[in-house]
């Protein structure tokens, strides 16, 4: 049988700012098609881990390797290759859709441009919104816009922080799809965030629940269910926030 | 590499063809400033000092080239804190150098936009032409765009390390070197230590000599070569701070925050 490569590799990854140990010990291996889901309540580390990840704040603690990169010594490789999409980022608000995904593609080497926008436009449906100004986008649209540019370099390896929040049921589905799509068809891993537990248990293979920047439980939805004894991953959340005794659930993680 | 810079160069010429606020920085308040000096300096011609007009003027268009390359610099960086496009800029494959170069370039576009309608403006209000100086102009004139730029990376390794509450900072150092550059006045009229700290700034050195020649006289031969040499040092340090203050950014976290919150 053949293993899935591994993309992204963490080694006791840790960040403290001040005082706070935002994120510490965090060890986990993301393969190649797989989504991975980062869950906790506000201020456990999510942010700052993918943040670690992409480089925009140095870790102080443990290994990465991306892409089997060291993403501090090898950046630009790395980051040519990945990309990052959240609803809490924006675009400049005075060039129109299609300006902003045009110095993006060019920002990222993309061949045939054109024709890539369109593509992308066009999953996401917002095409019709390519010559709208994107100050003027709706919030949902501009979320959307985000994710676009997120796709412009066909990244091996998306990281996703809360990419859904602000969007409506149904665009927010739409989006779901997309990534199924894209991680059926390409095999892109994904590191994703989100408070959604209901998007969690349809996207995510597996979850790392943390609190306080430390790793309170892993493995598959119903696996850290089970282990917890919680009929919902809600449930589970909950229990975590509230800081209940929780433990290492499942096997699952590929640690190795 | 140039696709890069290309890339980010565009992405402003995208805002300015579509923001009339930006267009008015570069083109509407310099012609309205020169034209109230200008109007000035005409009076003051009349009553007190004539042929006072060509250095005024001479000055006035000079100073708005270090300015406005400053400015275009560190503008150019705020603007991706104002619009949260700083994580999506910093996680694309671009290097500090080629943000570094991509302002330059904004730098050089804009205060020539600038400086070519300031030109215009005072020929034809006053009939006065900056190339009375002679070729000379050319040198002077890369000396303040290359000082800008210095002054500019300084700037801006300001607004990284202590976010955007330096912002008040774009515009105050212009005026901290305006008095010191002795862009109105000769350098000597300066108290002694004021005399040295200025003899330290290229800008001071371009505005002597321009002074000089644009009263016929030969400017001090070491008015151009010093103004090179020290954009040097100056230069080096900017692109230092610069890049320092950007791995500091990085290190508290100042990089992925300002946008979020
Ligand atoms: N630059 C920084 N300086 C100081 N503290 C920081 C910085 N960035 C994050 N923190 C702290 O680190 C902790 C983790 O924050 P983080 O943003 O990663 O949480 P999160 O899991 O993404 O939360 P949320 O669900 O609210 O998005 C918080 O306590 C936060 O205050
Ligand atoms: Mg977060």
């Amino acid at each position: 049988m053949k293993f899935p490569t591994t993309v992204v590799k963490t080694r006791e990854l840790g960040k403290t700012f001040d005082n706070i140990k935002a994120v510490y010990g965090l060890t986990f291996n993301l393969v190649q098609g797989e989504i991975l889901g980062l869950l906790g309540p506000n201020g456990a580390g999510k942010t700052t881990t993918i943040q670690l990840l992409l480089g925009l704040t140095t870790y102080d603690a443990g290994e990465v390797s991306i892409l089997g990169m060291d993403p501090t010594r090898q950046r630009r490789e790395v980051l040519s290759r990945v990309n990052f999409s959240s609803a809490y980022t924006s675009m400049p608000t005075n060039l129109t859709v299609w300006e902003n995904l045009n110095v993006f593609s060019l920002l990222y080497g993309v061949k045939n441009r054109k024709k890539k926008i369109e593509e992308v436009l066009e999953r996401l449906k917002i095409t019709e919104a390519r010559h709208k100004v994107t100050g003027m986008l709706s919030s949902g649209q501009l979320t959307r816009l985000n994710l676009c540019k997120a796709l412009l370099n066909d990244p091996e390896v998306l990281f996703l922080d809360e990419p859904t929040a602000s969007l409506d049921p149904d665009i927010a589905d739409v989006v779901r799809q997309t990534l199924q799509g894209l991680r059926r068809e390409r095999g892109m891993a994904m590191l994703y965030t989100s408070h959604n537990m209901y998007e969690v248990e349809e996207l995510c293979d597996r979850v790392i629940f943390l609190h306080h920047g430390h790793e309170v439980a892993r493995g598959t939805p119903d696996e850290v269910k089970l282990a917890m004894n919680e009929k919902s991953l809600e449930g589970v959340f909950v229990r975590i926030a509230r800081g209940g005794d929780v433990e290492t659930a499942g096997n699952g993680d590929g640690r190795n | 590499m140039w696709q890069r810079i290309y890339a980010l160069v565009l992405r402003h010429v995208y805002l300015h063809k579509r923001s009339l606020a930006r267009n008015m920085e570069i083109v509407f308040w310099p012609v309205m400033g020169l034209l109230v000096w200008g109007f000035f300096t005409k009076y003051i011609e009349r009553v007190a000092l004539p042929g006072a007009g060509a250095f005024f003027l001479g000055s006035l268009i000079l100073w708005e080239v270090l300015y406005r390359s400053q400015q275009a610099i560190s503008y150019s960086i705020t603007e991706e804190f104002w619009v949260g496009n700083v994580i999506n800029l910093f996680i694309s494959p671009i290097s500090t150098l080629e943000i570094g170069a991509a302002t330059c370039v904004m730098g050089l576009l804009k205060s020539t936009v600038t400086t070519v309608f300031l030109m215009l403006m005072a020929f034809v209000f006053y009939g006065f032409d900056l190339f009375d100086a002679g070729l000379l102009l050319i040198p002077y004139y890369g000396c303040l765009l290359v000082f800008g730029w210095a002054v500019g990376l300084l700037t801006m390794g300001m607004i990284f390390r202590f976010g955007r509450g330096a912002e008040a900072l774009i515009w105050g150092v212009p005026f901290l070197l305006e008095p010191l550059s002795a862009v109105f006045y000769p350098a000597d009229v300066l108290p002694r230590w004021l005399w040295w700290v200025s003899m330290c700034l290229p800008s001071t050195h371009v505005f002597e000599g321009m002074r000089a020649a644009l009263a016929g006289k030969d400017a001090g031969p070491w008015d151009l070569p010093m103004a090179f040499l020290l954009n040097v040092p100056w230069l080096a340090a900017g692109g230092l701070y610069f890049s320092r203050m950007l791995a500091r950014a990085r290190e508290i976290g100042n990089l992925a925050r300002q946008v979020v919150d």
